[in-house]
């Protein structure tokens, strides 16, 4: 080693490297995220999928956060020691019982996160229950547009590139009896602790239906319908945000959740205007 | 092929064969490095412009509106043109800063020189891929000047918005012009990774097995295969697109759209198959990024820790397994795009399963460091750092692989978190410990190492500073490529967070230019460097630095040795290059378990 006056810095540099491993990053990570989680955390759960998805955040956060300090605190102590060693280095590169425990044991750590992940994933897609309430939400540039089936229980028929007018932006077809009654809204009403099934679609481009209290995200694809269930628990009145990127207006794609009693919901959906009456 | 460099002396060269339409691997390593500088320096700009308008939004910039008269209106960003900085940021950065940097850059670099080849195996075909690297940004940045301005659907640039001309204003010519740029990069690319693989498999010197090359040629020799595999699909999707906003077909448009009041006239396409080829490429493609700087950084730290490389076979085989791996878990981008659920089963657990690799790759790079003698190099800290940021960014990778948790943070702040962890930082940083790494040999003069501490410190906690507190804003709900958290009530009490992190991106950037100056710097007047300042065991550092056309004077190296044998008891120095013969120095056993002495395998 040609330039080896950097050598006589390595003590001092190491303690100070570790240091900062040690308290900037372990530490600091660890606090930043018990500050994080009293002003900028989670908003309110508010549906029965939202209890179980947050338990399995939490759980996560708690393995990853623990293996992100001891892996950290490890880093400081080698670099510590590193500065410090004046010995030659080790000449140790192979030791299979260590590799296989180190291959081993994060794979029996994300077995059981990947059980856990698969149980809430296969819940939150499970059939609609049939008392299911069904609404049909459709995404466009930039708003959101609500179908309630009306007291048929039947959705219309629709078809955007013939009947799309300003009073009929579904593009219900006119000549469908099952549309007739149909309830097209610019709120969502929804009950509280009654499962909702949404027929999500798009008119013009993707969108994604993000809906954080409820911890539902499902992207509104062209030419597809998606089925999102949940259940949403707590009244009140909640945003419903795009999620994907759709166009200039992605930042305003604002729609309006109420979340209310089965006879306020009642009350509201009574004094819609059918389609054609 | 490359024997013709054997009677180097006598061919002549001009200035413009030599450093312009040069045929040699190093310059070409070095035009590629320069260009992508430069694509950074672009790209960083627009992550500036992105950081002003969210830290503060109601701010107002006369300076911007006067550089982008278009873009700004009453001194203030436009949501269009918000979004297509977001998006050209995207691009640049992954496309024109870390693959080419990587790949092109210290792929050509180090190749030859590493595996002990006097060049590429296709030397003409090397310089048509720097070539076609410069046409492609020149289209690109087009895109900015025309009518409708830069594409603004994002660097994944979904359809229908990318493929309708009328659903957004970038998406005209702009988004053309992007399609086109990116078809002339992957032919770029194409020809690299195909000039990787024959000259790592080909050209290896005598003795070179491929157990003894060094980790980074693992690295880009899978990069290579990846590139090599995963871009034509890209580059058969962007076809496919062009002839969708072009020629009337429509694989990625499907039936009964309207635009506005506009009915759209395209019947049958999916826009989903746009993602899936696209997810094809681009998951692939965060490995490319990841792949050479795991064996750069392995190399950096193995050589300042003066300690051989701890568990080499497990070192290949996780990158191995990391490159299979990572052509199955595509689908973990689309777990809320309309996958059917146990298809999202199945890529949740090829996901996780990428953890493992990627976490032997972790311990053993820790086992490395134990009872090391550190020698604290600039390079040696940016390697150091990469551990940090890669098992943070990482960690965050459980979250969004597990996809009950993806539902609520997909496309949140929290997956931009993620990726500029593992991407943008980790990736980076392998760049910048190879940068320091290896100058002397580019150019026979040391960077400045103050300066280059300095650079160090103000990144590693510029970037804990900037991309940390964004995994609040996701788990806060905070979107990704929103203009402004104005609107929405659950985001009302992310305007210090987003200011804090505006003031960190801030300082990080600023702290770059510390680089460029220090690199500029140092090429004139730098400490003169030897041959082999760090006392380094690979071939490139048996040459002179700059090493000379054909690389190796005389005859090329012959190899006796694996990589690390730093600090081998018994021996004179601390380290023993490769091209040592076994018998000249007693080198204990390397496998420790008995396979033999390392000049007995391979050949
Ligand atoms: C000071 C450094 C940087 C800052 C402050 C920064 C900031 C940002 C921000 C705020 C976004 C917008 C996210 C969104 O709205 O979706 C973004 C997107 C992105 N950045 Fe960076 N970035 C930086 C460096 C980098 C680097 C070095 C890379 C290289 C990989 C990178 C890759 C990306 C990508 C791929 C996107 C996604 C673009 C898209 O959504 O289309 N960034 N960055
Ligand atoms: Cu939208
Ligand atoms: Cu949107």
């Amino acid at each position: 080693m040609i330039d080896s006056p950097r050598d006589a810095d390595a003590p001092r540099t190491g303690r100070r490297y570790g240091l900062v491993v040690l308290l900037f990053v372990a530490l600091g990570g660890a606090l930043s995220f018990a500050l994080a989680r009293t002003r900028w955390w989670l908003p309110p759960g508010a549906s029965t999928q939202a209890a179980e998805i947050d338990r399995l955040f939490t759980t996560t956060l708690i393995v990853t956060g623990i293996v992100f300090v001891l892996v950290h605190i490890f880093l400081a102590v080698l670099i510590w020691q590193g500065g410090r060693r004046t010995a030659p280095a080790a000449y140790w590169h192979d030791n299979r019982t260590l590799e296989l425990t180190y291959t081993l044991a994060p794979a029996a750590i994300l077995v059981t996160l990947i059980a856990m992940g698969a149980v809430v994933w296969a819940r939150v897609h499970a059939a609609p229950p049939p008392d299911a309430l069904v609404v049909e939400v459709r995404a466009e540039q930039f708003g959101w547009v609500f179908r309630y089936p009306g007291a048929d229980g039947q959705f219309g028929r629709t078809d955007a590139t013939r009947f799309l007018t300003r009073d009929n932006p579904l593009g219900i077809d006119p000549t469908d009896p099952a549309g007739r009654d149909d309830i097209v809204a610019r709120e969502l009403h929804l009950i509280a602790g009654r499962p909702v099934h949404i027929r999500l679609s798009a008119k013009d481009v993707l969108h994604s239906f993000f809906v954080p209290q409820f911890r539902v995200k499902q992207d509104a694809v062209p030419g597809m319908v998606q089925s999102v269930v949940f259940e949403p628990t707590r009244a009140g009145t909640y945003e419903i945000a795009c999620a994907e990127l759709c166009g200039v207006g992605h930042y305003i794609m604002r729609g309006k959740v109420v979340v209310e009693t089965r006879g306020a919901f009642e009350t509201w959906l009574a004094a819609q205007q059918p389609f054609a009456p | 092929m490359t024997v013709t460099h054997e009677a180097h002396p006598g061919h002549r060269q001009s200035f413009l064969t030599r450093y312009i339409f040069s045929q040699d691997h190093k310059i070409i390593g070095l035009q590629y490095l320069f260009t992508s500088l430069f694509m950074a320096v672009v790209g960083g700009f627009l992550a500036m412009l992105i950081r002003m308008q969210l830290g503060f939004p109601t701010a107002k910039f006369y300076w911007a509106q006067w550089l982008f008269p278009g873009g700004f209106a009453n001194n203030q960003i436009k949501p269009d043109f918000y979004l297509a900085v977001v998006t050209m940021h995207g691009t640049i950065m992954i496309f024109f800063v870390l693959t080419t940097a990587l790949s092109g850059g210290f792929g050509n670099f180090l190749i030859p020189l590493q595996i002990g080849a006097r060049d590429m195996a296709f030397p003409f075909m090397n310089m048509l891929s720097y070539w076609l690297y410069p046409p492609a940004i020149v289209v690109l940045l087009l895109s900015f000047f025309v009518s409708g301005g830069a594409p603004n659907a994002g660097w994944t640039s979904y359809p229908p918005l990318s493929a309708l001309p009328n659903a957004a204003p970038g998406s005209g010519l702009g988004q053309t012009l992007w399609l086109i740029s990116l078809a002339i990069l992957i032919v770029a690319f194409l020809f690299g990774s195909l000039n990787y693989i024959t000259t790592i498999l080909q050209l290896r010197a005598r003795g070179m097995s491929l157990l003894r090359m060094p980790l980074t040629i693992w690295g880009l020799l899978f990069t290579a295969i990846l590139m090599l595999l995963s871009f034509p699909v890209l580059f058969a999707a962007a076809i496919m697109l062009l002839f969708d906003r072009l020629g009337g077909t429509s694989f990625f448009v499907p039936a009964g759209l309207v635009v506005g009041n506009t009915v759209i006239q395209h019947a049958g396409g999916s826009p989903l198959l746009w993602q899936h080829l696209f997810w094809f490429l681009g998951h692939p493609e965060v490995y490319v990024l990841i792949l050479p700087p795991m064996g750069i950084v392995s190399e950096v730290l193995a050589t300042h820790a003066r300690k051989p490389i701890f568990g080499y076979p497990f070192m290949v085989g996780s990158m191995a397994a990391i490159s299979f791996l990572s052509f199955v878990v595509w689908g973990h981008h689309m777990f809320v795009s309309g996958m059917h659920p146990l298809v999202g089963m199945a890529f949740m657990t090829t996901t996780l399963a990428i953890a493992i690799p990627s976490a032997v790759k972790t311990f053993n790079w820790l086992a490395t460091l134990w009872r090391a003698r550190i020698r604290f190099t600039t390079a040696m800290m940016f390697a150091i750092g990469f551990i940090s940021l890669f098992v943070t960014g990482g960690l965050t990778g459980i979250f969004l692989g597990s996809p009950a948790i993806d539902i609520y943070v997909h496309d949140t702040y929290f997956v931009v978190a993620h990726f500029h962890f593992v991407m943008a930082s980790a990736a980076l940083f392998g760049i910048f410990a190879g940068t320091y790494h290896w100058f002397p040999k580019m150019f026979g003069r040391f960077m400045n190492e103050r300066l280059g501490k300095w650079h160090f410190w103000l990144t590693f906690i510029g970037i804990y500073l900037t991309f940390f507190p964004m995994h609040f804003a996701g788990i806060a709900g905070m979107m990704r490529r929103i203009f402004s958290t104005g609107l929405y009530a659950h985001l009302q009490g992310l305007a210090w967070v987003n200011i804090f992190i505006s003031l960190a991106a801030f300082m990080l950037g600023a702290a770059q230019l510390l680089f460029i100056w220090n690199l500029f710097a140092s090429l004139v007047r730098g400490q003169r460097a030897p041959a082999n300042p760090w006392g380094a065991t690979t071939l490139e550092w048996q040459t002179s630095s700059p090493p000379p056309h054909g690389n190796f004077p005389g005859a090329l190296p012959e190899v006796h040795r694996w990589p690390y044998d730093y600090s081998v008891p018994g021996a004179p120095e601390d380290f023993i290059p490769q091209t040592v013969p076994v018998t000249a120095v007693p080198a204990p056993v390397h496998g420790g378990s008995g396979e033999g002495p390392p000049g007995g395998k391979g050949q």
